[in-house]
């Protein structure tokens, strides 16, 4: 059952449209990342989710009930949504102890003392912070603090938890053991969690699915190893790992799924995407996208390069290898290799999709 | 049955709960205007309609008569003057503190300070108390100038130099606001590329904080125009009469049939004060030399052995401009009879008793003041959360228009501010009373007046506050009351306290407008003051000025106590 959903919705600041027609919808306990570079409308969707902004177009609503609507300018204010949110700088209200802090819904919700203190010790428990409860957020270091807005969360057991870029204040270190807490904290409670981010490699550790987000639109939505192994575009396919996309012309299609790519002197077996194999020909802007683990440095290989760059990753290197179209490749190399030596590859896999944008 | 939907969905349930009361936060605006902006049209109105018709008779009046054209080029006269010893002082001041290392910064910027925050007609009270021929601090040792001798002070360049001195504060704010932000770099940058000694100076420094510069003279030049204490107080008695003192004379000698008049010319002071803020934008207008670097790594230009020199300097002007003036007012308070010589064996506190005990007027001029200062700050405040928080947090075209609004009363000179409030005040049109005569007049200007000293440390607080634990407050599922009284309230509680308090300091001394709108029975300290020592009761004046200036040092020893626990730029010396 999907509860929460979005319908064609617009958000313009002056003249620059932050999120432009976009519809999406989350089922109930899904973890989902929304995930994009800076500025392409993420955080105003979340925003607009919470009940912060206000859609232009479009309606959005949580559970079947509209909770805002652009055309009819109805609205339902942020506190009467059931929203919980966790925000970058964690927003915890620095004059209130720890345990007010997260009791503070429960307080507003008027509960009577002894339910409210049993449901904050629950909550800090979930979160390990059951002998913090007296402290004052300034006492605390960020990965507690963060703890602490995600019990202030739990507490009011939520319809569904946002949270924006929650890890960007921590230390790398940090933000591996956060990652654990947040999954740890959705396998328990089984919320439904939407979780805006930068950074690809944290959506994909935890988000049972990732919408990504380009100036405002949605450019794919899937699970995060469908949207590694199969991009649907351009944008995708150079954002979510690394890899290469290069432009190809002719495709000789397959019966499975699969199509042969000529490139260079080099035949390449690859998968296709299945929109673009069913219209082929009227088609012809493709990209192939290449991942380093599917190409290997091998001697009898057919594809023929020059190493521009070599860098160690402890184990293996990365080699960037120009190819003789000009287009740059990212390889795994076992074997450091030098600088403007001449090698060739083997490709044993690729993904084909169109490159012209769907608006 | 549409309508209805509509009503429902804009007012009913919980839809729309939070717009709804977005819609009544502008009525916040209604007293705004009216206590800014009203007092103004009713002023112009006064001096350009002659009995209910347009005419520029009073204009014509004012422009033709010597006297106006006399007392325009005084003011002018001293006013320049007045800033241009602002700017040595105040500026040397700035520069050395903020970029040198010369050692206690805290102890001097704080009696640097003093002066400001002690009322405008007590300096001149103390100075004139220091340099007469009946100096009592000078009588008892002996170095009094020869009796009947005039006072020095009761001149043009007397006027000047106290000016000078009161508003060197202002410009030694600004400058070391600018100060702050130069970064090291941009000078360490300059030293390498080879300059060094005056031309570091004159090439860098200067031309980097020439905004600051120019945005202290400005505002030196527009208070120094506007401050009536000084200009009353030398100028009545040297007959040295300046635009606020011709329409002070004016009132006290026709009365409300001076009105139209006086509000020419409290226009043509608004006019020169509006020319003078106009000019400092346009100047600051022309450079835009933007800071860029590390800010908050301040310079520490090492002056050597010349730092105990520059010290002890600094300090010696201190003294000459605030402690010496302040003993020779102890000095006058402590005088057993006026003329009498102080010594050891004969000094008195029968002044204190008198004007603490005995004196009815005096102890009612404490009442008055503490009264309203009091009243000023708490009804200023209540008025400033909610306005700073829509001015901060819903910003608008109106919002910005409101905030440009509430500098006015405080920018233009208090004699403007005062004969506007009488003349809207004198019949209120429709209840048909009149509040002129009655403390509430001064009150309601009080209210005009120092709004802008109350909203600035809320509003500064508000900014400094993440607009994500307002949010998360919401996410909670707090309405609005809620999160005004639990989250917002709380944490911009100090910096309301300390708007109220600098409120309250502001307004226990104030003279320039209540000097217009005091009546028998309601004066306030400035104005008992004044009159104390315009009736020849020194000995008086200067022990109700003592008490004074012991209430101003307590109250900023407790803000300077204070400061740890409140928010940056509330404590206007330590911006």
């Amino acid at each position: 059952m999907a509860v929460i959903n979005l319908r064609n919705i617009t958000k313009q600041f002056g003249d620059y449209r932050a999120v432009n027609n976009v519809s999406l919808d989350i089922a109930d306990g899904e973890f989902v990342a929304l995930l994009g570079p800076s500025g392409c409308g993420k955080t105003t969707l979340l925003r607009l989710l919470a009940g912060f902004e206000e859609p232009d177009e479009g309606t959005i609503s949580l559970a079947g009930q509209v909770v805002a609507d652009g055309v009819s300018r109805q609205m339902v204010a942020p506190e009467d949504r059931n929203l919980g949110i966790v925000f970058q700088s964690y927003a915890l209200w620095p004059h209130m102890s720890v345990a007010r802090n997260v009791g503070y819904p429960l307080e507003v919700r008027k509960m009577l003392r002894a339910e409210r203190d049993r449901r904050i010790r629950e909550a800090l428990s979930i979160v390990s912070l059951e002998n913090y409860a007296d402290r004052s957020p300034s006492e605390l270091s960020g990965g507690q603090r963060q703890r602490v807005a995600l019990a202030r969360c739990l507490v009011m057991e939520p319809r569904a938890v946002l949270l924006d870029e929650p890890l960007a204040n921590l230390d790398v270190h940090l933000r591996e053991t956060m990652q654990e807490a947040f999954l740890d904290f959705h396998r328990r409670t089984g919320a439904t969690m939407i979780y805006v981010t930068h950074d690809q490699a944290e959506a994909m550790a935890m988000a049972d699915r990732i919408a990504v987000m380009d100036r405002g639109h949605i450019r794919q939505m899937a699970a995060p190893e469908t949207l590694y192994r199969e991009p649907s575009d351009q944008m995708v396919a150079g954002f979510v790992g690394a890899g290469a996309v290069l432009p190809v012309g002719d495709i000789t299609l397959q019966n499975n799924g699969r199509c042969a790519v000529r490139l260079g002197d080099a035949d390449i077996s690859a998968r296709i995407c299945a929109r673009v194999a069913s219209q082929t020909g009227a088609n012809d802007a493709l990209g192939l996208c290449l991942r380093p683990e599917d190409i290997r440095v091998d001697g009898h290989g057919t594809l023929a390069g020059k190493v521009e760059d070599c860098v160690y990753l402890g184990g293996r290197f990365r080699l960037a290898v120009r190819l003789a179209n000009g287009h740059a490749l990212p390889v795994y190399s076992d074997l450091r290799a030098r600088i403007g030596e001449n090698i060739s590859l083997s490709v044993r896999d690729g993904w084909v999709f169109s490159r012209q944008e769907a608006a | 049955m549409q309508a209805v939907e509509r009503w429902l969905a804009t007012s009913g349930g919980n839809m729309g709960g939070n717009r709804f009361s977005d819609r009544l936060l502008p009525l916040l605006f209604v007293p705004v205007i009216f206590i800014s902006v009203l007092p103004m049209l009713r002023l112009a109105a006064e001096g350009l309609f002659v009995q209910g018709m347009p005419s520029l008779d009073y204009v014509r009046d004012v422009m033709e008569s010597s006297q106006t054209w006399r007392a325009t080029a005084h003011s002018l006269y001293t006013a320049a003057l007045g800033t241009v010893i602002s700017v040595l002082i105040g500026g040397a001041f700035a520069f050395l503190v903020a970029l040198t290392d010369i050692r206690a910064k805290a102890a001097l910027v704080f009696c640097f300070m003093i002066p400001m925050m002690i009322p405008p007609q007590i300096t001149a009270l103390a100075w004139v108390q220091l340099t007469g021929p009946s100096s009592a601090l000078l009588n008892a040792i002996g170095m009094a100038p020869a009796l009947g001798s005039p006072q020095p002070l009761y001149s043009a360049e007397g006027i000047a130099l106290l000016l000078g001195i009161q508003h060197a504060s202002i410009v030694f704010l600004t400058l070391r606001a600018n100060l702050r932000l130069l970064p090291r770099e941009q000078v360490e940058a300059a030293r390498l590329a080879g300059a060094r000694g005056g031309r570091l100076w004159w090439q860098v420094i200067l031309p980097l904080t020439s905004p600051g510069l120019i945005a202290g003279t400005a505002m030196a030049f527009v208070t120094a125009l506007g401050n009536f204490g000084i200009q009353a107080m030398l100028g009545i008695p040297g007959n040295y009469i300046t635009l606020p003192t011709l329409i002070y004379r004016k009132l006290s000698s026709f009365g409300p049939a001076a009105l139209g008049e006086v509000s020419v010319l409290a226009m043509l002071i608004g006019v020169i004060a509006v020319i003078g803020v106009l000019l400092h934008h346009h100047l600051l207008g022309k450079r835009d030399y933007r800071l860029m670097g590390v800010v908050g790594r301040p310079l520490d230009i090492r002056l050597g052995a010349r730092r105990i020199v520059i010290e002890i300097l600094l300090w010696a002007v201190l003294v000459a401009i605030l402690v010496v003036p302040l003993m020779a007012l102890v000095a006058t308070s402590l005088v057993p009879a006026f003329g009498v010589r102080l010594g050891f064996d004969n000094f008195s506190f029968d002044a204190f008793y008198q004007v603490l005990f005995v004196q009815p007027a005096t102890i009612r001029a404490f009442h008055n003041s503490l009264l309203l200062s009091v009243g000023a700050a708490i009804v200023l405040v209540g008025m400033c959360l909610p306005l700073a928080y829509v001015i901060v947090r819903r910003p608008s075209r109106l919002t910005k228009l409101v905030n440009l609004l509430v500098e006015i009363p405080y920018a233009l000179p208090g004699v403007v501010l005062a004969i506007a409030c009488i003349l809207l005040f004198i019949r209120i049109p429709v209840l048909d009373i009149s509040l002129y005569g009655t403390l509430a007049i001064i009150f309601v200007a009080y209210l005009a007046r120092f709004l802008i000293i109350a909203l600035r440390p809320v509003m500064n607080s508000f900014m400094q506050l993440d607009p994500a634990l307002e949010e998360a407050a919401q996410a909670c599922g707090a309405g609005i009351g809620r999160r005004l009284r639990d989250i917002l309230l709380p944490l911009a509680a100090p910096a309301a306290a300390a708007g109220a308090l600098l409120v309250f300091l502001t307004a226990f001394n104030e003279l320039t407008v209540s000097a217009l709108l005091w009546s028998a029975g309601n004066e306030t300290l400035g104005v008992l003051i004044f009159n104390l020592d315009d009736s020849g009761d020194s000995v008086l004046a200067s022990a109700v000025a003592v008490l004074v200036v012991g209430v101003v040092v307590a109250l900023m020893t407790g803000f300077q106590l204070a400061s740890r626990h409140l928010p940056k730029g509330v404590i206007p010396w330590q911006s």
